[in-house]
């Protein structure tokens, strides 16, 4: 790992705003993620998850400060891997040489793969259960089998930060439980992960701290005991829902509307 | 995970790519020497090789060395930058129908050619006609830079491509239209079917340098087209600058097909074929793609003028024809792949 060294603080951002026409995708977001965090984005379709994502990693024009886009393009690479929504693969090349992408960054130029990275790629393959499919052309693999693909490839990038856009949509149960595992142990190893999420169960059980975004705002930072208020999630999601504190982590569970703009 | 293991999956690319340059490579060579044999004049292949490599007062040196070489040569020059211009148009679109003329250089620097043929330029001296088409290319590139604005993503570079296309064709229909002579107008058309009958040394000399600069430059972006394969987000969160991915796409495709059409007039088909014949050849690697697509294109250009002249000798059958001929069907095919992939 290199870039932040000492630094506690792997992204700081502040009064991020993005604006299309007249209306604001994202509006004067500031928040700051250090190591060991495994922030969860939560908010509705629309809210300006992915643009702030994007905003951060200067994937998009915006006004105000995010420290990621301070760093030249291959700095940026060392120091944090992003993995969109797009899942889509252009050639049908092999899942090896797909998850070999995150090493780019790392590697030199020229088309000599060295030892080293070769077995990298090759841990994580076995580590993600991917082994017996890394001949096979990416494009013809199941969702749930790319996704882990795409996973693998964000993982063996290897940074200090990882930030996710809905890496858990289309994925089974046991495959969700897996994914947000993987991330958790991932911040728990002393690097950070920012990823958006739409189902709240998984948000309340697997990450340290949430930000809540409702109109491009965000509306509420804090752990999850602490964002997953009833009132919170009456505004920012028109729901209610049962917390329960288990010792499987906190369980939650949507059970109705509540009037919109009650 | 083994050290055996782990060696052999760390070579598996690297060989497979290496085997697949020499058999091309080796392609090349044999069609480059048979180019060299072929011709309206049919010498023993023996003298023929004599006579290029030993010279002396024969007329047969003559036409090998002034005719036959640069010919052979500008083919395979040609070639090889027009199946390198296709692959790296591919990988920046990340579709496998973009090809070289997408954006609109071709059709610009036929549009100088076309002119100084109406005008009479072209008559005055020798490379007035190539080097009318190197500044119809250079106008293309101003254009295209002034549409497509200094930064942002693939789609713009390709709006302003047919954009330009568009007028391109507009003006040399326009510049047929107003030709006043029944014969400059069939020497237009004639020159617009693309050959490389008749060129010399001199033409060699003009477009090499643009056809070497732009072939570096496309090809120093092999890792930029790879990254690609999962969209320009990642892309460029894997380090790859895509302002600069953009303007060196542009300028090296612009060298290579302008020097190219400048020298040699409209050949199609060689930059959207070859990558697609040869992409599973590489694992379909873009990176790779990049130097096994040009010794390809190289072959389908010798292969086709040879096969021009063994076809119908005496009729100059032209090579942009004859390219046409083969690729519209390679096309269709490509189409239906494609139609029945998406119904699987």
């Amino acid at each position: 790992m290199t870039g932040a060294g000492m630094d506690q603080e792997l992204l700081t951002i502040d009064a991020l705003t993005v604006r299309e026409g007249s209306r604001d995708l994202v509006a004067e977001a500031s928040f700051s993620l250090a190591r060991g965090e495994c922030v969860g984005l939560i908010g509705p379709n629309g809210a300006g998850k992915t643009t702030l994502m994007r905003a951060a990693l200067g994937l998009q024009r915006a006004q105000g400060l995010s420290s990621l886009t301070l760093l030249p393009p291959e700095e940026r690479a060392r120091q944090v891997a992003f993995l969109p929504q797009n899942r889509d693969v252009a050639w049908p090349v092999s899942v090896r040489d797909l998850v070999s992408l995150g090493l780019l960054p790392a590697r030199g130029i020229g088309l000599h793969v060295p030892q080293t990275v070769a077995e990298r790629v090759e841990a994580i393959l076995a580590e993600m259960e991917l082994t017996a499919l890394a001949d096979r052309a990416a494009t013809s693999l199941s969702g749930g089998e790319l996704a882990r693909v795409m996973m693998a490839r964000l993982l063996v990038q290897d940074t200090p930060l990882v930030i996710a856009d809905e890496p858990a949509a289309s994925l089974d149960p046991a495959q969700q439980i897996a994914l947000m595992d993987r991330l958790r142990s991932v911040a728990d190893a002393g690097r950070g992960v920012l990823v958006s999420l739409h189902d709240l169960g998984l948000a309340a059980r697997y990450c340290t701290r949430l930000l809540a975004m409702k109109a491009g705002r965000i509306v509420a930072d804090g752990a999850p005991m602490d964002v997953l208020t009833p009132e919170v999630l009456a505004d920012v999601f028109q729901i209610r829902a049962q917390m329960i504190d288990t010792s499987d982590g906190l369980i939650l569970h949507p059970v109705a509307l509540t009037g919109r703009g009650g | 995970m083994n050290e055996t293991t782990s060696q052999t999956i760390r070579q598996r690319g690297a060989r497979g790519l290496r085997l697949t340059l020499i058999a091309l490579s080796l392609l090349v060579a044999v069609l480059f020497v048979t180019s060299l044999l072929i011709g309206p004049i049919s010498m023993p292949v023996g003298e023929s090789l004599r006579a290029l490599f030993q010279g002396g007062e024969d007329p047969l040196v003559l036409v090998m060395r002034e005719l036959r070489l640069p010919r052979a040569v500008l083919a395979a020059l040609i070639g090889a930058g027009l199946g390198l211009s296709g692959a790296a148009m591919q990988g920046y679109l990340r579709n496998p129908l973009a090809e070289p003329g997408l954006l609109g250089v071709s059709g610009a620097a036929a549009v100088g050619a076309v002119l100084s043929l109406q005008s009479g330029i072209a008559a005055t001296a020798a490379l007035a006609l190539p080097f009318a088409g190197l500044g119809g290319a250079l106008v293309a590139v101003f254009l295209l830079a002034l549409l497509a604005g200094p930064r942002g993503g693939s789609l713009t570079l390709i709006l302003a491509g047919i954009g330009v296309s568009a007028l391109a064709g507009a003006m040399v229909a326009l510049t047929l239209n107003l030709s006043p002579d029944p014969f400059a107008a069939n020497e237009i058309v004639f020159w617009m079917l693309g050959s490389l009958t008749d060129r010399s040394w001199d033409h060699v000399l003009l477009a090499l340098p643009f056809i070497v600069l732009g072939s570096a430059m496309l090809l120093s972006q092999g890792r930029a087209f790879s990254a690609l394969t999962l969209g320009e987000d990642v892309a460029a969160t894997l380090g790859v600058n895509l302002t600069r991915l953009r303007w060196t796409v542009l300028l090296g495709v612009a060298a290579i097909v302008g020097a190219s059409t400048a020298v040699a007039g409209a050949i199609g088909f060689v930059g959207l074929v070859v990558p697609h014949i040869l992409r599973r050849s590489v694992g379909a690697r873009p990176a790779h793609l990049l130097p096994v697509s040009a010794l390809g294109g190289a072959a389908l250009l010798l292969a086709a003028d040879i096969a021009v002249r063994v076809i119908l000798p005496g009729r100059d059958l032209k090579l942009g024809v004859l390219l046409a001929i083969l690729g519209a069907p390679f096309f269709l095919h490509l189409i239906l792949r494609t139609r029945l992939a998406q119904q699987r």
